[in-house]
């Protein structure tokens, strides 16, 4: 028996299983992005993490709020909520420009679940922050600057 | 394991408000110890919520959610006495999950 030739059955057979899952709409497009997601997560500065999240060049959204304070105070807890007003929102996403991995967290929006997340995050300095949304698979950011008077990172 | 999550979920409108604290410690892996090693990251990767069992929410997070992370979304169509359920996993595979009742 040809071992390569198993694995790489084994590999069609997988590949072919996924597809037909996305075609009966178990998995939603937005899930199959967890590997990208992965290189986002690795990549520092905006423009690199929007061309590993595939939103290089994304228009400015009014429909995306960031709400967040203007000045935190302690940068290792800055409290941050994204709500996109977009219809069918898939995923949304937060950036700190400055942070040494841009990528703080990505949300799937599945169905059931309202696009307006809160979360709690950790900025080494005064940054920018984008938020970026996927809706009707497109994508769109809103940025805010926070001002950081004590740090986050390091320690 | 991990100490459980304080789960807290309310409807209103038909809309459930659920806010999640973590106990987890979300190192970044820049800080280094008092002898100048890099301490490694650990931090959680990726949380899930659910209403009676069904999905509607996933997070891919890295290191830089803050320390006992905290989570609050909203799920639509939700009730009094529906289960609310939140997992998550860290990036050394272990993982917590706990549930709540929407009130």
């Amino acid at each position: 028996m040809n071992r390569n030739r198993r694995t790489s059955l084994q590999v069609a057979g997988s590949a072919g299983l996924y597809g037909a899952l996305l075609a009966i709409g178990l998995l939603r497009p937005g899930q199959a992005s967890a590997q990208s997601l992965e290189q986002a997560f690795k990549t520092a500065g905006i423009a690199e993490t929007l061309k590993a999240l595939g939103a290089a060049g994304a228009p400015e959204s009014k429909d995306i709020v960031i709400n967040a304070p203007d000045i935190a105070e302690n940068g290792a807890v800055v409290p941050v909520g994204i709500r996109s007003g977009l219809a069918n929102t898939q995923m949304m996403a937060l950036l700190v420009e400055k942070n040494p991995s841009a990528l703080a967290g990505a949300y799937d929006i599945l169905d059931g679940a309202e696009a307006d997340v809160n979360m709690r995050i950790k900025m080494g300095q005064t940054s920018d922050v984008f938020a970026v949304v996927k809706a009707d698979g497109k994508f769109y950011v809103a940025k805010k600057e926070i001002k950081v008077t004590l740090g986050g990172c390091g320690g | 394991m991990a100490d459980p999550m304080k789960i807290r979920a309310v409807v209103r409108n038909g809309v459930a408000d659920v806010r999640v604290l973590m106990a987890h410690e979300m190192e970044t892996g820049q800080r280094k110890d008092s002898s100048g090693k890099l301490v490694p990251a650990w931090y959680i990767s990726e949380v899930t919520g659910a209403l009676n069992g069904k999905q509607v929410l996933k997070a891919y997070w890295g290191p830089a959610i803050s320390k006992n992370p905290y989570l609050q979304f909203k799920v639509k169509g939700a009730k009094a006495g529906d289960k609310i359920t939140v997992s998550w996993v860290d990036n050394k595979g272990e993982k917590r999950t706990d549930e709540a009742t929407a009130s």
